[in-house]
């Protein structure tokens, strides 16, 4: 509550008295009769939610110890469950003496993602730099690249899983859908008709049915589609099937930027007798891809959560390995810990993106830029 | 493709004339589409003929023997494969119809409360918001289905609302018995709203040409009660209410919702509601505040405000994207799968199984959910267009 007083104070911070903050929040919580009652039916709902749910979630709680001492006391969470499966959700059933690679590659990627959070650092570099990662990203999860041993031997895809696989499946699909999304949106705004109606069909079919059916094309049809005797790694093709979801949706968000951008700058851009890569190298998608900044970190928010998804076609990431660890016989029973240790996750890192977006959608609107 | 000749050398090569190179781009990504297809279908032919198949939707009149549940018509595992399709998508656009109308309703009222001035009320729904809006949706599905398998036995139910009860068999509700009075009051109701409609038109007539405001919402509220309720006596039978009861281990009466379906739709409502919160807030806060000020010097009401001034501009903010909220929604009750409501994409799952039929079920099932969505963003199109802002 005394949070939630700042706010108010905030305009009389001249002069705060006790008296004027207390009048200012009796005019706030309980002005009109209507905001009385509405004040008194929040204030009863949260005392029927937050005392069980932080009774449950923190007080009550077991930190340490087996399932068995849970059980007993089987009055709070079990966050002994969580302390016990909490590597096996990260890494899943990579090899135990790999598991610095997997580990190798989550520090990769929080250190690019803290890199990219300054805008300081956004420049060309950067964006290779990001390659250069994702790359290594791979052969640090495979282990080898074409053939070559470089991190020990070759860990094959079916033994990977947790959060390793929700962070790769993420980042490959956005590094790898990003570049076609552009041509995508490119394509659909040509004035080749061929090409247009192609990209146009592409985006608007990929749209219009759930990433559920696309993965299980994926997944079931596509070795169908191919010749007798050669295969894809299943991995591989969901990671197919994400990039091209991922760069549909994309594709119009970057639409929306290019529509966005004044005729000027393509006008301009052509009496200045830059060609048509040129013009969109050096003019255009700068500045369409920068207005829509904010618009592709809520799409990558999505597209995070979609990772989720894979679960109907047997894949292991985060949701469904901590799921799979609740199978184990000696930790039977704690359903409602894992999915809430799952949601904590998730809601930090979307959280997280959120706020930064919005930030960013601040820092980069033309009217409160000086 | 030789067109550089000695009579006219210096003249550009054909690659650098634009129309040309537009019309061999075209060409090229013409053909590789074909060439991929062709790929493509030769080689499904030979892995299905490997794996004993033909392509062809001769499967769908076979017996598919998939147990469902829940039907709306009537289904037993012995109909056909395209039966057993066409009970699934059913249940699909049950969730679907039922998901955005109350999404509309819930995401609505939450935008409205967002907006409140009560901070500890605004807070709340914030937070509620946020929490929703940044968890994976299977994640919540599945929470919900744990919810409601916890839920009492059928001899413990719940009983929130008289006739309403909620156990581990999952929702039951009072309705409507079905027979010739209900059929009348369903043309009563019909009557009532072209009634109700028609009343209305005339009082914003008379209000156009006189400037005089009549009230008529207690005589179109007649119409919609009446109505039903005249076209019912009208015939030998009445109209009954069946009620749920206990009777020994479960509930004689009543509709009923599964556990699966209740989940399905409360976790779809609940996520996608947050979205339509924020939509709605944002489409109100869009609208001026002079159109408020200005709104209240001409002496309106504050309902009248809302209703007259600030919902129609905010409208045309909020359609578009609510459009694609509605198609979310849609498209995101295919999750049914995870919790075990079989709706089009978990029965076309269990036929592919079957029968291997994997390409023509999945094209069937894409299509579908293509038409669907094609459909639901036309209807809102053309709403749309009703509100969207007048040009002259």
């Amino acid at each position: 509550m005394a949070d939630l007083a700042a706010p108010i104070a905030a305009p009389v911070a001249a002069r705060a008295t006790f008296a004027s903050v207390a009048t200012a929040l009796r005019v706030r919580y309980f002005g009109t009769p209507l905001n009385a009652v509405i004040t008194l039916v929040c204030l009863y709902v949260l005392y029927k939610m937050l005392p069980p749910i932080l009774g449950w979630a923190v007080f009550d709680a077991h930190w340490t110890g087996t399932a068995a001492q849970c059980r007993e006391a089987r009055s709070g969470a079990c966050w002994a469950f969580i302390d016990e499966k909490f590597w096996f959700a990260v890494f899943g059933l990579y090899p135990y003496e790999l598991r610095w690679r997997p580990a190798t590659m989550l520090s990769l990627f929080s250190v690019m993602v803290g890199l990219s959070l300054f805008r300081r650092l956004w420049s060309k570099q950067l964006i290779y730099g990001w390659l250069a990662a994702s790359v290594l990203m791979f052969v640090l999860m495979d282990g080898t690249f074409f053939g070559v041993e470089i991190f020990g031997t070759q860990v094959p895809t079916r033994l990977w899983g947790g959060l390793t696989v929700t962070v790769f499946i993420a980042v490959f699909g956005l590094a790898t859908g990003y570049p076609v999304a552009i041509l995508l949106a490119l394509g659909r705004r040509s004035h080749m008709p061929v090409v247009k109606w192609f990209c146009v069909a592409v985006i608007e079919c990929v749209r219009g049915v759930p990433l559920v059916t696309i993965i299980f094309m994926a997944a079931i049809m596509l070795p169908l589609f191919l010749p007798a005797g050669m295969t894809i790694d299943r991995l591989f093709r969901i990671q197919f099937a994400y990039t091209i979801f991922s760069a549909a949706y994309l594709a119009e968000v970057v639409r929306g930027g290019l529509q966005g951008l004044g005729r000027g700058q393509y006008e301009a851009a052509e009496s200045l007798g830059l060609n048509y890569a040129q013009k969109m190298r050096l003019i255009v998608l700068p500045q369409a891809l920068k207005m829509t900044i904010p618009a592709q970190v809520n799409t990558f928010i999505g597209l995070f959560k979609d990772t989720t998804l894979v679960v109907i076609v047997g894949i292991f990431d985060f949701f469904t390995t901590l799921r799979a660890a609740l199978g184990d016989p000696n930790w039977m029973g704690f359903p409602n810990e894992a999915y809430v240790f799952a949601a904590l996750t998730y809601f930090i890192l979307c959280f997280g993106m959120s706020k930064y977006s919005q930030r960013l959608e601040r820092d980069l609107s033309p009217e409160t830029r000086r | 493709m030789q067109t550089t000749s000695p009579s006219n050398v210096g003249a550009p090569a054909w690659w650098y004339d634009r129309t040309a190179r537009a019309l061999a781009l075209q060409a090229a990504l013409l053909f590789a589409v074909v060439a991929a297809s062709v790929f493509f279908f030769s080689n499904v032919q030979t892995n299905m003929a490997a794996r004993g198949l033909t392509l062809g939707f001769g499967f769908l009149d076979r017996a598919a023997g998939i147990p469902i549940g829940e039907s709306l018509i009537p289904y037993t595992p012995s109909n056909s494969y395209a039966r057993a399709l066409l009970a699934g998508l059913l249940n699909t656009l049950r969730v679907a119809v039922f998901g955005c109308l109350l999404v509309t309703l819930l995401g609505v009222f939450l935008g409205v409360l967002r907006l409140s001035e009560n901070p500890l009320l605004s807070g709340l729904v914030g937070a509620y918001i946020e929490i929703v809006r940044n968890t994976p949706v299977v994640l919540q599905l599945v929470f919900w289905l744990v919810v409601f398998q916890q839920l009492p036995s059928v001899r413990e139910a719940l009983n929130p609302l008289p006739g309403v009860y909620l156990s581990q068999r999952g929702l039951k509700i009072p309705v409507l018995e079905w027979n010739d009075a209900a059929a009348y009051a369903l043309v009563g109701l019909a009557l009532g709203i072209a009634a109700a409609v028609w009343t209305m038109r005339r009082a914003r007539a008379h209000q156009m040409q006189t400037g005089e405001y009549r009230r008529v919402w207690p005589i179109c509220l007649g119409y919609l009660v009446l109505l039903p309720l005249a076209a019912a006596q009208l015939t030998g039978d009445r109209l009954v209410l069946s009620v749920p009861e206990l009777q020994g281990f479960n509930f004689a009466g009543g509709a009923e919702l599964s556990p699966e379906f209740a989940a399905l739709l409360t976790g779809l409502v609940i996520y996608t509601a947050a979205f339509v919160a924020e939509i709605v807030r944002s489409g109100i806060q869009s609208v001026g505040k002079g159109q408020w000020e200005a709104s209240r010097a001409l002496g309106l009401s504050n309902g009248r405000i809302m209703r007259l001034v600030i919902l129609p501009q905010a409208l045309r903010v909020i359609v578009p994207p609510l459009t694609s909220q509605y198609l979310n929604l849609t498209k995101n009750s295919s999750l049914a799968i995870v919790i075990g409501y079989q709706d089009l994409f978990s029965v076309s799952n269990t036929s592919i199984n079957q029968t291997g039929q994997a390409i023509e079920v999945i094209f069937i099932m894409m299509t579908v959910y293509l038409v669907l969505s094609l459909l639901t963003a036309a209807g809102m199109n053309v709403y749309n267009t009703r509100v969207a802002l007048k040009e002259r």
